[in-house]
């Protein structure tokens, strides 16, 4: 293997199932420059933490697109870039304002008063299994589940789904690497399309709950003035569309590579079963083992960075793989092995410094209930298919699909 | 030999801890975590289980805690006597015991002292005794403060405005009561983080409706008839009516049982090596005898080797973890204790946090965000390198400046940050006020050797 190949075999879909001993061979190279004018691949836990405190990173859009990346024309669409695109001080009050839609200090209970609901979710999905014994995992619980939670979060109709998901599904497809650079001029302007069309589904919700607010963050979002004003209509809108999406498609993942996790590692399925506090670590360890977001591959740099001995310069792109600093043997002992019992559970899977993941609080708890129930009331489950198929997207790692049989669903 | 012993220490040896707080919990965590199965005694002078004193000053003056329940939470079963409500009064080096209040001498083989710092009390007695002056380090003081926030005092009048001072002036406000605080140096946290950040402070004092007298000592605390304080009288002359005082003057440590001991330790502390070994007073290291937390002061190749003498949470932990570990380690095994001074606060609904030793900086750069928005990253320089940084609502940037200063990044930062603004682009002087002269003192004391700590009288050989 040399080295020159490992990012396209990282992104080719063959590697799809097992990319982690790819990352193995990354981590020889911790920062790697594959082709001339390619992004710089850093792969190591320290350096790719540092980096994300780092405030000689950027991850504005536009100086993303002067760094030569394609990827930033999406944003062209009328809809400005959403925080996660954005630096400060822009990127932190729009993060701020949506932060007081969300969660603490303003919504200090927002999140944990969901915990009943979220229950509730989770059980009539699994009751709803009714007489099936082999059931696809991700369609009839890793997906709804999420979707069911950001709907009624926000306060969009839960009926609509399907025409988001036309929207939804070309816009994930953009982010990865591999689309992206086979990417015909049609391909990228039906990504564009769709972020409009979405942002327009949404505008109509807005301004709806403009005249008839709610107790839902679309409302929140629209409505509320705090020490930073409001946002205007527009920030509104790519905040929404941006919460939607990341809302849910990373969830999924979540919830699916852990349940394929568990079922490969059954004695901790057992020990969950009978033990509901475990999912705590269960699911930091899965954020570590398995990380919905394997690689963060929008950041510029606006200073020459020396790192390991290697100038990056002024201006090159950054590709951050969090799912091999995860796995990364000089910070984790024996970094292959899903161990819920490790003495310091870290990782990437969620970021870090002041882009770290804003829905953590939410996935967590979503993640939590979900394995704690499906351990608890699959019967014998099993996998039928392993590996099981994957989604092609590089980014945004999963199954596509998890075929599992069980003997009995268990009250 | 020296293996045999170890290995007996560690099965049945008596390890004793004086000072039953954050520093000292920890450490007998961390024995028994690295398998030390010999006795273990705690002695503490306070009556309570270890707890946690940040809160005091924050959620427990909102009301959102309550401060008979700031229990630290336990790690782990340490399997400790306790020895609760009786202080430590003499150290015999040479027996190796400890003797206390009630008489009883504990016998150690190794000895940790963590006996921290105390409020440092006004300094006239019969004021400091009137009804209604409080300081705020321990539980019983935040209960009795407390209680009188909530009873509605007229006014509040707070001496000094380091963080703790800051931090309860912050507390009343948010409950709408009427604050004055008094601060000898030229602005809040002056002594901590300079007079350019001080001036952010103090337009927080004030926005937030604190009556803020800067420039001024407190000359003395009046009392009613009835031995209740009601004014305060400042050195411009002024009197402000008062029926709380809180005198948060910065602290002392709590070294004096140790007097004629032996050991290394005075009013800064107690001196040890960067193995938290504490020096007996002729400068040679002991080898039985370890220190950790506020009572520390160790040196630090960072800043020159010098001694650093810290008031922070995080040290506390940390050093308290390096002691124990040491403790029971042979020479080789052992670890330095060589931990980035950081430390944090919240005020007026802003955090702030520091990295490194900003009382060490001549120079002052603001690398990100603004003053003018009170939120920011700013940078302390020393002799053309980085040696410390804050934050205000900022903190997630911090560990990127703590990594400058560990690796002894050049000053002035020339290279572009985001959000760096036209503010920033050159050093100004970061403003400390002039160390010789009192104010409530910053949280970091350089403390290096000078020559009024030394008790030791040199006499040369004859020839
Ligand atoms: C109100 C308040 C707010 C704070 N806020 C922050 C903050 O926001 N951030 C931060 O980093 N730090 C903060 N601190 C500082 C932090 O609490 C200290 O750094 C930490 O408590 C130090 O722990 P320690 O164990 O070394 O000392 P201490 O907590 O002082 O404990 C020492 C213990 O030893 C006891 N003792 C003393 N002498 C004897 C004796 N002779 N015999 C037996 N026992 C004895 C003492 O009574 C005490 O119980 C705050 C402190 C206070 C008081």
């Amino acid at each position: 293997m040399t080295q020159a190949s490992i990012l396209r075999q990282i992104t080719d879909y063959s590697n799809r199932a097992n990319p982690y001993p790819l990352y193995k061979e990354l981590l020889k190279t911790p920062v790697l420059q594959d082709e001339e004018g390619g992004p710089y691949v850093v792969s190591s836990y320290w350096d790719i933490k540092g980096l994300l405190h780092d405030p000689r990173i950027s991850s504005d859009a536009a100086n993303l697109a002067a760094a030569g990346d394609d990827q930033a024309g999406i944003e062209e669409t009328g809809l400005p870039p959403s925080f996660i695109r954005l630096d400060p001080p822009e990127h932190d009050r729009l993060r701020r304002m949506a932060n007081s839609a969300f969660g603490p200090p303003h919504q200090p209970r927002r999140i944990d008063s969901m915990r009943g609901e979220l229950a509730q979710i989770v059980s009539d999905l699994i009751d709803g299994l009714g007489d099936q014994r082999q059931i696809d995992l991700v369609d009839q619980f890793a997906y709804p589940f999420p979707v069911t939670v950001i709907c009624r979060l926000l306060g969009v109709p839960r009926e609509d789904e399907p025409r988001f998901r036309a929207w939804v599904d070309p816009l994930v497809a953009s982010l990865d690497p591999d689309t992206r650079e086979s990417a015909t001029a049609e391909f990228r302007k039906s990504a564009q399309e769709a972020r409009m069309q979405l942002g327009m589904y949404l505008a109509g919700l807005v301004e709806e709950r403009t005249k008839n607010p709610r107790d839902d963050m679309l409302t929140d979002l629209a409505t509320s003035r705090g020490p930073d004003g409001a946002m205007t209509m527009m920030e509104v809108l790519s905040t929404a569309v941006l919460l939607l999406i990341a809302g849910h498609e990373t969830t999924v993942n979540l919830i699916t590579n852990g349940m394929l996790t568990l079922l490969r590692h059954p004695d901790v399925l057992r020990r969950l079963r009978e033990d509901p506090a475990l999912s705590v670590n269960i699911v930091e360890e899965l954020l570590r083992y398995e990380p919905p977001v394997q690689l963060v591959p929008q950041r510029t740099c606006i200073a020459d960075i020396e790192l390991r001995g290697v100038t990056i310069p002024k201006g090159s792109r950054i590709w951050l793989v969090l799912a091999a600093g995860n796995r990364d043997p000089e910070r984790f002992q024996d970094p292959d092995r899903f161990d819920p019992d490790r003495g310091d559970i870290q990782h990437l899977g969620f970021g870090s410094g002041i882009h770290s993941c804003f829905g953590a609080p939410l996935a967590r708890l979503e993640t939590q209930i979900a394995l704690t129930e499906l351990a608890r009331r699959l019967g014998n489950p099993r996998l039928i298919e392993d590996p099981p198929e994957y989604r092609p997207n590089a980014v945004l790692r999963g199954p596509r699909h998890l075929t599992i049989a069980f003997d009995d669903l268990l009250p | 030999m020296a293996a045999d012993y170890l290995d007996r220490l560690r099965r049945e040896g008596r390890i004793v801890i004086v000072g039953a707080s954050l520093a000292g919990l920890r450490a007998a965590e961390t024995l028994r975590d690295e398998g030390f199965a010999g006795s273990l005694t705690l002695i503490g002078d306070e009556p309570y289980e270890p707890y946690d004193r940040p809160p005091l000053s924050k959620a427990v003056l909102l009301g959102k805690a309550d401060p008979r329940h700031t229990e630290l939470p336990r790690r782990r079963e340490i399997d400790a006597k306790w020895r609760l409500g009786v202080p430590a009064t003499a150290l015999d080096m040479t027996a190796k015991r400890v003797r206390l209040a009630d008489g009883d001498e504990v016998e150690y083989d190794r000895l940790l002292i963590a006996t921290g710092v105390r409020a440092r009390p006004w300094p006239k007695e019969p004021e400091a005794q009137l009804d209604g002056v409080f300081v705020l380090r321990t539980r019983d003081d935040a209960v009795g403060l407390h209680r009188r926030m909530k009873a509605g005092p007229r006014r509040v009048f707070v001496i000094g405005a380091g963080f703790t001072g800051s931090e309860i002036a912050s507390a009343c406000r948010d409950q709408g009561i009427p604050v004055t605080v008094a601060e000898r140096a030229g602005a809040p946290l002056a002594g901590a983080l300079g007079g350019v950040i001080g001036a952010v402070a103090a337009d927080m004092h004030r926005e937030n409706g604190v009556d803020l007298r800067t420039g001024v000592m407190v000359t003395a605390l009046e009392g009613d008839t009835v031995g209740r304080v009601r004014a305060v009288h400042l050195s411009d002359g002024s009197v402000v009516e008062a029926d709380v005082v809180v005198v948060s003057l910065g602290a002392t440590r709590n070294t004096e049982w140790l007097t004629g001991s032996g050991l290394g330790a005075g009013p800064r502390g107690i001196a040890c090596d960067a193995g938290c070994r504490a020096f007996d007073f002729r400068g040679i290291v002991t080898d039985d005898i370890f220190v950790a937390g506020d009572v520390a002061r160790s040196p630090h190749a960072l800043f020159g080797y010098q001694f650093l003498s810290l008031e922070h949470w995080g040290n506390a932990i940390a050093q308290a973890e390096t002691a124990a570990h040491n403790m029971i380690s042979p020479s080789s095994d052992r670890r330095p204790h060589l931990w980035v001074p950081a430390f944090w606060s919240s005020q007026f609904g802003v955090n702030i946090k520091s990295v490194g030793v900003p009382p060490m900086g001549e120079e002052l750069m603001i690398t990100q965000g603004s003053l003018a928005e009170r939120r920011f990253v700013g940078v302390y320089g020393y002799q053309g390198r980085i040696i410390a940084a804050v934050s205000f609502d900022n903190t997630r940037w911090l560990e990127f400046y703590e990594r400058m200063i560990e690796t002894g990044a050049p000053f002035p930062v020339e290279f572009p940050t985001v959000d760096r603004r036209p503010e920033g682009r050159t050093p100004v002087s970061a403003d400390f006020p002039d160390p010789s002269l009192p104010t409530h003192g910053p949280t970091v004391t350089l403390s290096g050797y000078s020559p009024a700590d030394r008790q030791l009288v040199f006499t040369p050989a004859r020839h």
